[in-house]
């Protein structure tokens, strides 16, 4: 390879951030460097300092109270830390760009798409509004945007996840940048969708001869999208090289310990003769569509439409779909959280129609796992007293001692130190708190369990150890699962049995191993491509 | 099993900031979230036992102190209600403390009938030059600073020479601010007038009763007054909005308008009517202003109830099986408290000046009531005598602005979003 200079040239940066009389460095003499056209990743778990890294680049980062100690980003031959703030806003947008994790709101939502894209135009280039019409349309169809001249004058609230980021990344693309930075393009998306933004990115960055710092989690997409791979741990650069080589022969423990870390294991064996524990035939969840001045009921959103299950002790049933295909309301709905209509039995007996009170000494039979680690444990008690809420109604004979014992039972029993109990959930990491919510479930000693998500907010190395965690309590107390995710690699090490969902409906069920061995619905496959193998198959079969 | 990551996540202090940044990133990114942890109540560490601010708790004071102008009002403030407090202590016509004949007697906290002094009458008037002769011969008394209750009227002012040497009545001026001479009087009244402790510095109102002593009672009573209501009003606001946005809906709906008609009602003109077929007083007018009072927190709370009652630890203290009222307790008035605090110091500079405004009024606190509004009201019907209505004019501008700075830095405060310095 001959040698050029780099486009973007990071010279041993720190980032510090000050918060009340301490400062601490969250990136500690960082180095790397972006070549033109050339797609660099950084990834590292959550908290490495990855993000932080990037946004230094666009001078981003809420600057009176962070700052850098050390270092310099040469862009252009110039110093962007030096730079002065108007020469920073001629950049940014215009020769470097970035897309964030989160296109629910990293858009207006008070203003129309083509005010949005068309804003980066006005300020860099002037363009008249007639102009940037046909610039925005252009954009628009490049993403790949479907009727870009009724999306024009749409509001991001009436786009979906997948279409919003297309808009993110027309923004970004507006002005031809040289960079494109894509931090976490595609975690909040579904995976089907995620296969597809990766996509495009890829076609748009050979078209446009672009370079793109991609900042991910997820191995996956590195191995896919990335020529090169920075490996960041602890705010430092742990390993660098070439996508192949790293891993291919990965040299430094962590980044070993990172490739390792994809979810693994066998779910439990089939049983068909344990006892079955939740039980729906025909379950149906519909919210009505109400119009006209008498609020008649016209139509309505079928959420739930005709859905029969059956879950056995020991085992665990994947739920797997897009979101919006009515995953988690299923789930909602036979814990009876929300109201459905149908039979929906726990051990033989039916609970459909039982009021709270009657549920409530069912309720610790019935637990809830969430997707979300950092909205599911209430920021203001301490783990303890998060842990012994379910105790408190459900065994109130119980006393101070007796409940501190049995959290701190559940808490050794999820992996945590017992002395956790006295702390509050933010001294916590996600995957901490992920277990801190399975010992709330668990100290309750259930014997149906609904996981809703419980690994999508997590990093990789995480996952797979919370997997660990949640097929070992099965084990031990002959736990029933239902387990609802769009992660496929997650479902495959859990569950026994699966169920595909879309739009309320069953387009496929059966063992897991069939599934994943043997699809036979066009859209099962889409699943299955998009999520093992990041491709972009049978587009019929997906939404847009 | 393999914690390894986890626990550095954990360990690495350094990089903990980070973390926490790129936390709050995702969490501010993503709908449904809280913001960031916050604890609004203080944290017990159990081995210690002490009672410490966790560590939001810390930074939410340590922001408050940042402002300087608003911590300094804030004690400003404390310092003038706790004295307002004792103002039995301080400007009275009793005696703090009285040795009569060997005997200790505190007058401030006993009424002694005059029989005790060789009198008749059922009380004791200790500025009756009989009394103070009897007392001080047969021991001593030692007097507040100033020796004017907000009833006590002036009998010694000696009245000053207007013009046309025409002896003027009350209001009378504070000594110190006028140059007219005196008119004549008996050498002992003049004696017992010009004594330090009998002075008026603020002058007299129509009545010969001192100004001073009047704004300390009245001072008092206005924030008493104050606190109870913003009180009370916060407790049926939060109760309401609580409920509404709890449980939405139709419930929701239905509040909604009648909030809307209700505070649409022209307060000031239904409050006097009410106060004129009522018999005044404290607590009647503390109910009528209640009426109108407790709708202003209703909305910010049933806000935060309607965004947080979807949060998912909502949903799974639910699935726990928790009631409906213990929900909203324990998970949910707490996300509405910082709101609420925030409001809490304009609600009470807005229910002292709806007192004060009655009072002006004459719709007020009973006739005899020390109180701002009715000095105000006396400032306004005595031109001639500007120390009435500056007094409180002055007294009640800076009772306002103390609330106002204080409100303004509590809200800075508590806004996550400001950094200080």
């Amino acid at each position: 390879m001959k040698t050029r200079q780099p486009l973007v040239q990071v010279r041993d940066l720190s980032v510090a951030f000050r918060s009340g009389d301490t400062t601490s460095l969250a990136v500690k003499g960082v180095s790397f460097e972006i070549n033109k056209g050339e797609t660099v990743a950084l990834v590292g778990e959550s908290g490495s300092g990855k993000t932080v890294s990037a946004l230094s680049i666009m001078r981003l980062l809420p600057y009176p109270a962070a700052s850098h100690p050390t270092g310099e980003i040469l862009y252009d031959g110039k110093d962007l830390l030096k730079a002065s703030e108007a020469e920073m806003r001629d950049i940014r947008g215009a020769r470097i760009s970035i897309i964030f994790q989160e296109p629910m709101t990293s858009l207006n939502p008070l203003h129309s798409i083509e005010k949005q894209v068309g804003e980066v135009l006005k300020l860099h280039r002037g363009m008249e509004d007639k102009a940037i019409r046909a610039r925005v349309l252009e954009l628009l169809r490049r993403v790949g945007l479907r009727d870009p001249e009724k999306r024009l004058s749409a509001f991001p609230h009436q786009l979906s996840g997948g279409q919003r980021q297309r808009v993110m990344i027309a923004m970004a693309l507006a002005n031809e940048p040289d960079l494109l930075i894509a931090d976490e393009p595609t975690t909040a998306l579904d995976v089907t969708i995620q296969a597809q933004i990766l996509e495009l990115l890829k076609e748009l960055q050979s078209e446009l001869g672009m370079a793109m710092l991609l900042i991910t989690h997820d191995l996956g997409i590195v191995r896919k999208m990335a020529e090169r791979v920075y490996v960041m741990n602890n705010g430092k650069v742990v390993e660098e090289g070439k996508t192949a080589d790293i891993f291919a022969d990965p040299k430094h423990p962590y980044t070993r310990h990172l490739i390792s870390a994809e979810p693994k294991g066998e779910p439990p064996p089939m049983n068909p003769a344990a006892p079955i524990v939740v039980q729906t035939d025909d379950l149906k969840v519909w919210f009505p569509i109400r119009k006209g001045l008498l609020r008649r009921t016209v139509d309505h959103v079928k959420a739930v439409d005709g859905l029969s299950l059956k879950l056995r002790a020991g085992q665990t049933l994947g739920v797997v779909g897009e979101s919006g295909s009515g995953k988690t309301t299923l789930g909602l709905a036979i814990m009876r959280l929300i109201s459905s209509k149908g039979p929906v039995a726990y051990l033989g007996k039916r609970i459909d129609g039982l009021n709270s009170k009657a549920m409530r000494p069912l309720r610790k039979e019935m637990q809830i796992v969430f997707q979300d680690p950092f909205g599911s444990l209430s920021p203001r008690l301490s783990v303890g007293q998060i842990i012994e809420e379910g105790l408190l109604i459900q065994q109130p004979h119980l006393s101070y001692d007796e409940r501190r014992a049995r959290v701190a039972q559940a808490l050794s029993e999820v992996g945590l130190d017992p002395e956790a109990q006295d702390r509050y959930p933010h001294e916590f990491s996600g995957g901490q708190r992920q277990r801190i919510a399975i010992a709330r479930a668990m100290v309750l000693e259930p014997k149906f369990v609904m996981l809703d998500e419980p690994t999508s907010a997590l990093d990789m190395s995480v996952q797979a150890r919370i997997v660990d965690l949640l097929r070992d309590l099965q084990e031990r107390h002959n736990l029933a699962y239902l387990f609802i995710s769009h992660d496929l690699k997650v479902v495959r090490a859990l569950s026994s049995y699966v169920i595909v969902m879309r739009n309320g409906k069953v387009v496929e069920e059966g063992p897991s191993e069939e599934i994943f061995r043997a699809p036979k619905t066009d859209y099962t496959k889409a699943l299955l491509a998009a999520a093992f193998d990041l491709k972009v198959e049978h587009r019929g079969a997906l939404a847009v | 099993m393999d914690m390894r990551t986890d626990d550095k996540l954990k360990t690495a202090s350094p990089s903990e900031n980070a973390a926490s940044i790129e936390v709050q990133e995702k969490i501010a990114t993503t709908p449904g979230f809280q913001r960031q942890p916050t604890s609004w109540i203080g944290r017990k560490r159990g081995a210690a036992g002490r009672f410490t601010l966790s560590p939001i708790n810390r930074r939410r004071w340590e922001n408050f102190k940042a402002n300087r102008r608003g911590y300094w009002s804030f004690w400003l403030f404390l310092v003038l209600f706790v004295l307002s407090l004792g103002a039995e202590f301080i400007a009275n016509d009793k005696p703090l403390l009285v040795s009569y004949k060997g005997e200790l007697l505190s007058p401030v906290l006993v009424d002694y009938p005059e029989s005790k002094f060789g009198g008749f009458l059922a009380t004791t008037d200790y500025k009756d030059p009989f009394i103070i002769d009897e007392i001080e011969q047969n021991g001593w008394m030692i007097w507040p600073p100033i020796r004017y209750s907000y009833t006590s009227i002036n009998k010694d002012y000696p009245r000053i020479k207007g013009p046309e040497d025409r002896c003027l009545g009350f209001p009378a001026p504070p000594l110190w601010a006028t140059s007219a001479e005196l008119c004549e009087a008996p050498a002992d009244q003049l004696a017992r007038f010009n004594e330090l402790g009998n002075r008026n510095w603020l002058g007299t109102d129509d009545q010969g009763r001192d100004v001073l002593a009047r704004v300390i009672y009245g001072f008092r009573i206005s924030v008493l007054f104050g606190l109870l209501l913003t009180f009370f009003s916060s407790v049926i606001g939060v109760t309401a909005g609580a409920v509404q946005g709890y449980f939405g809906g139709r419930v929701d709906l239905f509040f909604q308008r009648v909030l809307e008609i209700w505070s649409s009602i022209p307060s000031l003109y239904v409050l006097i009517i009410i106060s004129s077929v009522l018999v005044p007083g404290f607590w009647t007018l503390l109910g009528v202003l209640l009426l109108f009072q407790w709708v202003s927190l209703v909305g910010v709370v049933r806000a935060e109830f309607l965004r947080a009652r979807n949060f998912e630890y909502v949903t799974a203290a639910r699935a726990l099986g928790l009631s409906d009222r213990k929900i909203m307790f324990k998970h949910l008035l707490p996300n509405a408290m910082v709101a609420t605090l925030t409001f809490l110091p304009f609600n009470l500079s807005g229910s002292i000046t709806a007192l004060t405004a009655l009072d002006f009024l004459g719709l007020g606190l009973p006739p005899g009531s020390p109180s701002l509004g009715e000095l105000l009201a006396q400032g306004k019907a005595n031109l001639q005598a500007p120390w009435l209505g500056l007094t409180a004019f002055f007294t009640l501008a800076t009772l306002l602005s103390l609330l106002i700075f204080i409100g303004e830095a509590v809200r800075d405060a508590l806004d996550p979003r400001k950094t200080f310095r």
